[in-house]
């Protein structure tokens, strides 16, 4: 077993001494992220610059039995960059190179470190026909990171999660060795993650980094217009939006459909705000899109159920920016700089039963809520976020919006929901009623590629 | 108690701050030179009230990375949160209750010192303030505008120069002038933003009253940092002048026509100071300026405007270089920048900027591709055709 000078000293032999940090404010940040979760210090800090490098730490990890934790942003707000029994965070935005472009196939082949932010700038400036589903998150969320929790974005309606637009994996597997995942296994190309070979991606998609550190990833990219529009509805009965949603989908002219809810200001309360988001490459498509999604929802305009409002450009602002800052700025509602929201995937039948539960929920423990639903799939399911904001200078108000989100993932499991980028307790909840075979099979998985135990520890523990 | 105290624990650690508006990049640059999240704005937000809370205890790292921030508003300009303007003003309180406890990095600390027994960061004689001068008449009551020079200009060889060259460029152009000479004194911008607060309070206050004296109504600063400190601070100590950054002075020469510059070839990038565009929004004097050259071509940076990255030189660090030692370092990232866009100039309006673009570019070895130049000298070399 090594001292820790003679780890630090190995990790300063393999990424240099700039690089790695043992000291004291390091170990404070990385041991935190901006939810709710119980701090952990790592031992250390490391950031690789190559694959090459993330394996040799691997090695020095598995040799040492020391953990790891691989982390982008750690904006997951759920702990899962927390490294609950210390060792050593792998900081991997170092990793920052946007290796290939390929326009006739659509997909981009980033490094793990490559941010959101910084794809769409590059896509913008030198393919500005391409455009990838961005998340709302801000905009140094990683896409390696969004991809392995499963995050949503802006193409979602039409595509699904973004792990479902991934075309490709590099990945340092737990015992050191690189290994690529889908046609990048026998092709140069990285277009299909999977099909038709087995679909290997499973294996470390959804496991927070618990079966490996993926060091390079292929995105689809979709067509992007050149023009993009919102169409603003409102609604009071909560019971119409899982329609109204069907209904925007069925037309298969929107991109992106999300549903807002939330007390204040003051316009907002007790009604529903839909937003459709359209693209065309001309006036003429626009219109048709437009006039589409009205026929669709005509029915609802003439019994007065749900109206349509007409936006100035100050309002339409933010709604069209990408990424939204309006979702940090929540964080700042009680001038407090914390927020943190249960998101759990559900049918989109369940709206109107979780919108009651929010508001229940926020009245019971008086913290302030917002909650912000995106539909994935032409109506397979949404992500329902449970969004309650806190004061970080206010414990009492940090411990009853805990308490707050507990009782919602318990109350959206119980309803059928399936909990998203769940924290540990979370994750728990879910293993206690998970199918005890497929919970074997995930145990299984995790020993057979990770023997030492030694990837983000106490994250999918099948005990 | 002050204001920061009770307000840093809002930041959420979103992570804007490291961004230009675009996201095309990392523009803040002690977390684009360390590349640890601790030297983020968040970072540093994060670290701070832990400080405060007992948390984590003070060490000579945390006083390195409150210190390595520039100071260059790069994190209130992208910041979502509605307290954004307010983001530098916490990292200087927070570095004024550590100069208050008088733990410092010793950099900074010789830097207070120099301030103290010199009035300049370089322990220059006060004598020899005004060794670039050549002459260069005396402030006298009923002069136009006084010119202030600050301490680059005043000891710096390569801002020597510039301050020479705006001295021809105003006599040229019939300007009423003077210099304060050996009675020039540090304008207090560089010790307020390193959170010396007393210091920084007496040289404004003592500036303040030396050109109320002299009977000064208007200023040319040949720094942005001495504008800034001149135009936003002065006033709080009564000092009321009309300020203006020389290039400011300069292009309203041009546009009245007192100063024709003749054709010169060039093509010329420039380089935004933080204090004159983020600080002051002054972003088109200067390139009014150099579009009024003949035969110069103007192109941009990527990063420009509100969203130029800094140069690394701001709060101190022309002098305290915490940032150096590495091709990542703020200023060489910017010269190789500024050669990217083809330029073989590369334009500067602040003396702290061109000292620390002129090393980086040797650093990088692009002395002989891209030469940094002040605009007083561009335009000075234009005037002599």
């Amino acid at each position: 077993m090594m001292t820790v000078s003679a780890l630090y000293d190995s990790l300063v032999k393999i990424v240099g001494k700039d690089f790695v940090s043992n000291r004291k404010e390091e170990r404070y940040f990385y041991a935190r992220d901006g939810g709710l979760m119980p701090p952990h210090e790592p031992d250390f800090v490391a950031m690789p610059n190559t694959a090459e490098e993330v394996q040799e730490i691997v090695k020095l990890a598995n040799r040492e039995k020391v953990p790891l934790v691989p982390k982008g942003s750690g904006l997951a707000l759920t702990g899962l960059v927390i490294p609950q029994r210390g060792g050593i965070v792998l900081d991997m935005k170092r990793m920052d190179k946007i290796v290939e472009v390929n326009e006739k196939a659509r997909y981009v082949v980033v490094e793990a470190g490559v941010t959101h932010g910084i794809l769409k700038s590059y896509l913008q400036k030198h393919h500005p026909d391409l455009r990838h589903s961005l998340p709302d998150a801000p905009p140094v969320a990683t896409v390696v990171a969004n991809a392995v929790i499963h995050g949503q974005g802006r193409l979602s309606q039409q595509h699904g999660f973004n792990s479902d637009m991934v075309s490709g994996l590099e990945v340092v597997l737990p015992t050191g060795e690189v290994c690529r995942i889908g046609s990048c296994s026998v092709s140069p190309y990285w277009f299909s993650k999977g099909p038709p070979l087995p679909d290997l991606s499973g294996l470390f998609l959804g496991w927070f980094g618990t079966t490996g550190i993926i060091t390079r990833l292929g995105l689809k990219l979709f067509p992007c217009k050149k023009m993009r529009d919102v169409m603003l509805f409102l609604t009071d009965k909560a019971e119409l939006v899982p329609d109204i949603m069907l209904r925007l989908s069925h037309t298969e002219m929107v991109e992106d459909v999300v549903v807002s809810a939330q007390p204040l200001p003051l316009r907002f309360q007790g009604t529903f705000w839909l937003m459709a988001y359209i693209t065309g490459d001309s006036d003429e498509e626009l219109e048709f899109k437009r006039k589409m999604v009205w026929d669709a929802l005509w029915e609802h305009f003439e019994n007065r159920d749900v109206g349509y409002l007409s936006t100035s450009p100050d309002m339409k602002a933010p709604l069209m920016s990408m990424p939204s800052k309006d979702t940090c700025r929540f964080a700042d509602v009680s001038k407090g700089g914390g927020f943190q929201y249960a998101g759990p995937i559900t049918p989109i039948e369940k709206f109107p039963a979780f919108v009651r539960k929010l508001e229940e929920v926020a009245a019971k423990y008086n913290v302030f809520y917002a909650s912000s639903t995106r539909l994935i799939g032409p109506g397979h399911c949404m992500m329902f976020s449970f969004s309650f904001s806190f004061n970080r200078a206010n414990p009492d108000e940090m411990a009853r919006a805990k308490k707050a989100l507990d009782e919602c993932s318990r109350f959206a499991l119980e309803e059928g929901g399936v909990l998203w980028k769940a924290d540990t307790y979370e994750q728990k909840l879910m293993m206690d009623r998970m199918d005890p075979n497929t919970l074997a099979l995930m145990q299984k998985i995790k020993e057979l590629l990770d023997p030492n135990g030694i990837m983000n520890p106490g994250n999918w523990e099948v005990k | 108690m002050q204001k920061y105290v009770s307000q840093i624990h809002r930041c959420f650690r979103c992570g804007y701050c490291k961004f230009p508006s675009d996201y095309s990049s990392f523009n803040c640059p002690s977390y684009r030179r360390f590349r640890f999240d601790s030297y983020s704005t968040g970072g540093r937000l994060w670290l701070i009230y832990a400080w405060l809370k007992g948390e984590i205890e003070w060490s000579e790292h945390l006083a390195d990375v409150l210190y390595a921030c520039t100071t260059c508003r790069n994190c209130s300009e992208q910041c979502p949160m509605k307290f954004a303007p307010d983001i530098v003003d916490w990292i200087v309180g927070a570095r004024s209750d550590m100069v208050e406890k008088g733990r410092i990095p010793p950099r900074v600390a010789r830097f207070f010192e120099a301030i103290y027994g010199y009035g300049n960061p370089f322990k220059q004689l006060r004598s020899d303030r005004a060794a670039w001068a050549n002459g260069t008449r005396r402030y006298t009551r009923g002069d136009e505008y006084l010119l202030y020079v600050g301490c680059l200009g005043s000891y710096d060889e390569n801002a020597q120069r510039m301050a020479r060259d705006l001295v021809h460029i105003l006599n040229a152009s019939g300007v009423s002038f003077g210099i304060l000479g050996e009675e020039e004194e540090c304008c207090g911008n560089e010790v307020h933003m390193l959170g010396e607060a007393g210091l920084s309070q007496n040289l404004i206050e003592k500036n303040t009253q030396k050109f109320k004296e002299l009977g000064v109504t208007k200023i040319i600063t040949l720094c942005p940092h001495g504008y800034n400190t001149m135009k936003n601070m002065y006033p709080a100590a009564g000092g009321n002048f009309e300020v203006y950054h020389y290039t400011q002075i300069v292009n309203d020469l041009i546009k009245r026509s007192k100063t024709k510059p003749a054709r010169t070839r060039a093509k010329v990038t420039y380089h935004d100071p933080c204090f004159l565009g983020r600080y002051n929004n002054i972003y088109d004097e200067p390139r009014h300026v150099l579009h009024s050259v003949a035969g110069i071509e103007l192109v941009e940076m990527e990063r420009n405007r509100k969203d130029a990255f800094c140069c690394g030189g701001g709060s101190g660090n022309f002098v305290n270089d915490l940032l150096a030692g590495s091709p990542d370092s703020p200023a060489r990232i910017r010269a190789r920048e500024a050669y990217e866009t083809g330029a073989d100039t590369l334009a500067v309006a602040c003396p702290g900027c061109l000292t620390m673009l002129t090393d980086a570019v040797k650093a990088e070895n692009l002395d002989d591709k891209l030469a940094v130049k002040d605009i007083s000298q561009i335009l000075k070399q234009a005037l002599a055709g």
